[in-house]
């Protein structure tokens, strides 16, 4: 018995449980397991294997789920096929009312909800109840809005269909509604698998489904293990994947589904910056790390996991930290009064355990609170690693753990350096009461998501991705939606050809058809010089009757080398005003106008198209140069409308350096539709001409070279389209590659893709057709940066 | 400060033993501070959410805020038999059938401080006679401070000379927005040095101020001077006590400490009404400074109304029943 006069010595908080009967009912009415939820039912639990899910705090188990089969996957994405027929054709109106029926119930069990996934995840109740719940009404809520204005919208764009969507543990409901609530608004029907260790929100969320009326089918929910998730990712029926998780399984991921022309999106792993400059509120910032990296146990994708500090301020802000961890509190997660709860098994307890004791073998100096930790159940106590290197493996490696390593810098450039020094590039947080100098670094920092004198704020209106091995995609916002649309194209009439074997030897009987009065050279352009062949060989490039009509390079790896090399050199471009690319655009297009006859002639020559096919074609090159250069400065990034005092600033960038694949169908417009866009939002492109008809894009270098394009900005590269594809996918420099080239074999470049994840857009286009140019060009070369930027004095 | 029957609660170590004396004015360590509202904000919003106090613990946590404090009467028409009805209530504010349910029989808990106008300090020390209940006495020209220094100075001296251990005065806002941190020092340790044996609290009068920049600033003068306490608001200005307010007080009460080694008291004043605004505030003075922020020489609550709502908790507590404000003697 307390007595009250003894607390008014101590003052201690005492213990204040959370009630968790009405939980406690509900599993035990589940005593008998639970079934997948599939077409609107749950399957029978009995069927089938299955396997326990325990509450992490206490290691007692809570339930058995169903062990989902290949089968199981099938019955799932058969249903989700059959409920696509009518969802799919459903006015938004009528989605929107089922996804607002969703957002209400789950706030009329939030707290049910809450509780149930603090036991299965481990992480504290008021976490559950103040963050992950309210954050998955609000993005049905919000997407509830997105089913109603869909149409009017998105014109042009529809569902994808069955969208298959694996979900981690770190935030099981969160992710289950980042997933659940675009793809449904969007039209689409799911089969979602939640992660082994934490799939009981995932089932209770498929029961307020059946509660709403969700029609049978749309949603489905498939417990399992990895090999669920594979079969899911392998189905045939799937249109669509979304994965969250580690890079290492994303990596599996895109290459399982190389090939496929599954849509993909991805929100991998982190190794976020969090920097603290001299002129920061360095109190706050203390509690920024709190946020950033003891929130969730530090078990979250974008955890301020890198403390980067001034070098001056850097002892006093590691005193503050220290003082601040000896005030957090561990244990049991359901104790309203907990900040940090249980690790999610033991097996992230013993990978944190062990990557703390390499940054200690290393010569980290590794910091603990003398705090009490619970002597049971998976807890880890807040760490602060000091005395980490670049080099240590706890400052490259994630460690999905409450473990903050610290550095220091000494000036910005530095603090920019250090913090794009890492394979990742999910988000950063930066301390500074200067704006000048806070916007600065936001802009250079290669992330998908910015804080500025905050961290880890999430709303359902600001799109949240990462920029290289942290994955592609949006999830949120305007921009999370397009990942769940396509837009209506028309295929081309011919078919590409780069399969067909280049010849570099002349051929017995060549006799090159000579359209010109002198011998005519076309070179590789690489960093704005006319280059020849590091192999020094060339091919010979026949016209559509089979006529040898000149030559071209036989580019290799080492060409693409060179031009990647020089492409990185000329990263200026992306800073350029839109009004200077816009520019240079038109003096393309100028210049090409000039030229036009000498182009048609090309044209004829080398794909025997009339004369007035091919007085189009050129036209509209230059019409199609003009509308990228009229889009230059149009391709607008937003403000969205996310919490009151902050301005989250979604801008678009550009990916950086791009290669692109042209197709042999419109020789010239083919390359034009595609390299202007790229240039336009402020690319460098290394374009790879059709291995066919090389020769129009080889002559737009005179144009390129006469119209001030900075040295660099466009390479073109010709030779074996599928070899110079596999070197340009490999390449990690290249951040993003459209494959337009039919002829170019679509898994070998998806598979490359894997090496640094840059996204991959195959398609196909009819050049002269209205889908050949416009917005979804501009959106497919470049990424939304979310900046968020709180206000107030 | 003087002691009051439930400082038989305080362990001897938690005593603030050494007033602050304060320190030559030095502006280095203010001038180039930075707080950054929005993140001051998220902090003071979730600091509620991250504790909660239940059950026995919850009503110690009341009592402790009762103990803290400083029942204030501060209107025009106060006169010396509201005086001693107010004092009445401040030296037995549980009854009996409370005590006996709180167990605290023998060590009956009583306020902090009976807070008044200085023509009230007479009324007050005579009603109070005997409780060990120190008077506070608003002073320097409440609330706005505009009066001629010597006549403040004055008024300090007159409260003291009744009786009044305890002066709470108005810095004056113009030396803050001018950024005359010498002026502001020079007046501040002149009330200090007219105050002599009685402690001193400095309202700031956030809500005039203000930036947060500017209240880190006051409180850092003020303490420079010599304050015992650093107090929000006098409740007379648009926005009294806000916990980011208090939360950048105790920030800047925290570096005066790291710095110079005393301890300063805190004291929100000004819209604190209910038993979960005390809940709220202790919870930040224990997360940000510790526990011997949790005593009463440390740590005052200026308030009139909130007494009754701590009331109607702890018998709820004690009967398992909710109370009305009626059936509790008023102040």
């Amino acid at each position: 018995m307390v007595h009250v006069k003894d607390v008014l010595k101590s003052m201690d908080y005492g213990p204040a449980p959370e009630g968790n009967e009405h939980v406690v009912a509900w599993l035990e009415a589940h005593k008998a397991g639970f079934g997948h939820f599939i077409g609107g039912k749950f399957t029978d639990p009995a069927a089938g294997k299955s396997f326990k899910v325990s509450n992490p705090a206490d290691g007692k188990p809570l339930a058995r789920v169903a062990l989902g089969t290949s089968d199981d996957v099938d019955k799932a994405v058969a249903a989700a096929a059959r409920a696509f027929r009518n969802w799919s054709k459903l006015s938004g109106h009528e989605r929107a009312k089922y996804l607002y029926a969703i957002a209400r119930n789950i706030q009329k069990r939030d707290r049910f909800l809450a509780v149930l996934e603090t036991m299965d995840n481990g992480k504290p109740i008021r976490e559950t109840r103040d963050i992950d719940i309210p954050l998955v009404a609000r993005h049905f809520y919000h997407h509830a809005g997105w089913a109603e204005l869909l149409e009017s919208e998105f014109p042009g764009y529809r569902p994808v269909g069955v969208c298959g969507q694996v979900i981690p543990w770190n935030f099981p409901l969160l992710m289950l509604a980042w997933k659940i609530a675009p793809a449904l608004a969007a039209g689409n029907t799911v089969v979602l698998k939640p992660a082994e260790q934490t799939p009981l929100t995932a089932l209770a969320f498929a029961e307020i489904c059946r509660e709403v009326g969700l029609p049978a089918g749309v949603v489905n929910i498939v417990t399992g293990e990895g090999d669920t998730g594979a079969a899911l990712v392998a189905h045939e029926g799937v249109a669509k994947i979304a994965f969250t998780g580690s890079t290492d399984v994303g990596k599996i991921i895109r290459t399982a589904t190389a090939g496929s022309g599954k849509k993909l999106s991805l929100e991998l792993g982190g190794k976020s910056p969090f920097i603290v400059f001299d002129d920061a509120d360095l109190d706050s910032a203390v509690e920024g790390l709190v946020d950033a990296i003891w929130f969730n146990q530090g078990e979250v994708c974008c955890a301020g996991s890198r403390l980067l500090v001034q070098e001056g301020i850097a002892e006093k802000l590691y005193a503050k930290v220290r003082a601040r961890m000896e005030t957090l509190r561990v244990g049991s997660p359901l104790d309203k009064s907990t900040d940090i709860g249980a690790v999610v098994s033991a097996e992230q307890l013993e990978r944190i355990t062990s990557l703390v004791a390499t940054g200690k073998k290393e010569g980290a100096e590794v910091f603990q609170p003398s705090i009490s930790i619970p002597g049971t159940g998976t807890f880890f106590a807040p760490t602060l690693m000091t005395g980490v290197e670049p080099a240590s493996t706890v400052a490259v490696v994630e460690i999905f753990g409450p473990v903050l390593v610290a550095m220091t810098f000494r000036t910005p450039d530095e603090a920019v350096a250090l913090a794009n020094n890492t394979r990742f590039g999910l988000a950063a947080s930066i301390w500074s009461e200067n704006i000048n100098r806070s916007l600065d670094v936001a802009s250079r920092i290669k992330a998908g998501v910015i804080w500025i004198n905050a961290t880890n704020l999430f709303d359902a209106a600001a799109g949240f991705g990462g920029y290289r091995e942290s994955g592609y995609g949006r999830e949120g916002g305007r921009e999370g939606l397009f990942e769940y649309l396509v837009a209506g194209e028309a295929k081309p009439k011919g078919k590409d050809s780069a399969k067909a074997t280049l010849v570099a030897a002349p051929a017995v009987d060549a006799q090159i058809v000579a359209t010109d009065e002198v011998d005519r050279t076309a070179k590789l352009y690489i960093g704005g010089k006319q280059a020849r062949p590091d192999s020094g060989y060339s091919y010979a490039v026949s016209n559509a009757a089979g006529k040898q009509i000149g030559l071209a390079g036989l580019g290799n790896r080492k060409d693409i080398r060179n031009a990647v090399e020089a492409a990185t050199k000329a990263e200026s471009w992306g800073a350029a005003t839109a009004h200077n690319r816009a520019q240079i655009l038109y003096y393309l297009a100028e210049n090409l106008s000039a030229r036009a006859g000498e182009f048609e002639e090309r044209l004829r020559a080398m794909t025997g198209a009339s004369k007035r096919a091919a007085t189009d074609e050129v036209a509209a090159a230059i019409r199609r140069t003009f509308f990228y250069a009229g889009f230059a400065d149009k391709h607008d990034g937003a403000v969205h409308s996310t919490k009151s005092r902050h301005v989250t600033l979604a801008m678009k960038e550009p990916y950086g350096i791009m290669g692109v694949l042209c197709p042999d169908d419109a020789p010239l417009l083919g390359f034009v539709s595609l390299v202007m866009p790229a240039l336009a939002t402020g690319n460098r492109v290394i374009a790879v001409p059709s291995s066919r008809y090389p020769l129009a894009a080889t002559d737009f270098y005179q144009i390129v070279d006469t119209s001030d394009v900075p040295a660099g900005v466009l390479s073109i590269v010709t030779g074996n389209a599928t070899e110079l594809a596999k070197t340009l996918a490999d390449h990690d420099e290249v951040s993003a590659l459209w494959n337009f080239n039919g002829g170019v074999d679509a898994a070998l470049v998806d598979k490359a893709s894997a090496g640094n994840l840059k996204p991959v857009w195959t398609g196909a286009r009819d050049w002269h057709g209205v889908e050949a140019q416009g917005r979804e060009f501009l959106r497919r070369s470049t990424q939304v940066k979310n900046i968020w930027v709180p206000y107030g004095e | 400060m003087q002691g009051t029957a439930v400082a038989l609660a305080q362990p001897e170590a938690l005593r603030n033993s050494h007033r602050n004396a304060g320190i030559p004015l030095r502006p280095d360590a203010f001038e180039s501070i930075q707080v950054n509202l929005s993140a001051v904000e998220r902090r003071a919003a979730t600091l509620p959410t991250r504790r909660t106090v239940k059950k026995e613990y919850q009503a110690a946590w009341l009592v402790k805020a009762l103990t803290c404090i400083d029942l204030t009467t501060l209107a025009g028409d106060d006169t010396p038999g509201r005086v001693q009805r107010l004092c009445a209530k401040a030296k037995r504010p549980l009854s009996d059938a409370l005590l006996k349910g709180l167990g605290l029989e023998d060590a009956p808990p009583t306020v902090g401080a009976v807070c008044v106008y200085p023509t009230m300090v007479p009324a007050a020390v005579k009603a109070l006679k005997g409780s060990g209940i120190p008077v506070a006495s608003v002073a320097t020209g409440f609330p706005t401070g505009l009066t001629p220094l010597p006549q403040r100075l004055e008024e300090i001296k007159y409260a003291v000379g009744e009786g009044a251990g305890e002066i709470d005065i108005v810095i004056n806002r113009a030396l803050v927005f001018d950024q005359e941190w010498q002026a502001l020092y020079d007046e501040v340790a002149a009330m200090r040095e007219a105050c002599g044996e009685a402690h001193l609290k400095a309202i700031l009068a956030t809500g005039d101020l203000k930036t947060l920049r500017n209240v880190y600033k006051a409180s850092m003068v003020s303490m420079q001077a010599g304050v015992d306490f650093i107090k929000t608001s006098t409740g007379k200005e648009d926005v009294n006590a806000t916990l980011p307010v208090s939360l950048v007080m105790l920030r800047a009460l925290r570096d005066y400490g790291e710095e110079t080694g005393y301890r300063v008291g805190f004291k929100p004043a000004g819209g604190l009404k209910t038993a979960k605004d005390a809940m709220n505030w202790l919870i930040l003075m224990k997360e940000e400074l510790g526990r011997p922020w949790l005593e009463p020489d440390l740590f005052r609550i200026g308030a009139s109304s909130m007494l009754a709502d701590i009331e109607r908790q702890l018998e709820h507590f004690v009967t398992g029943r909710y109370s009305a404000t009626y059936r509790h003697p008023m102040a």
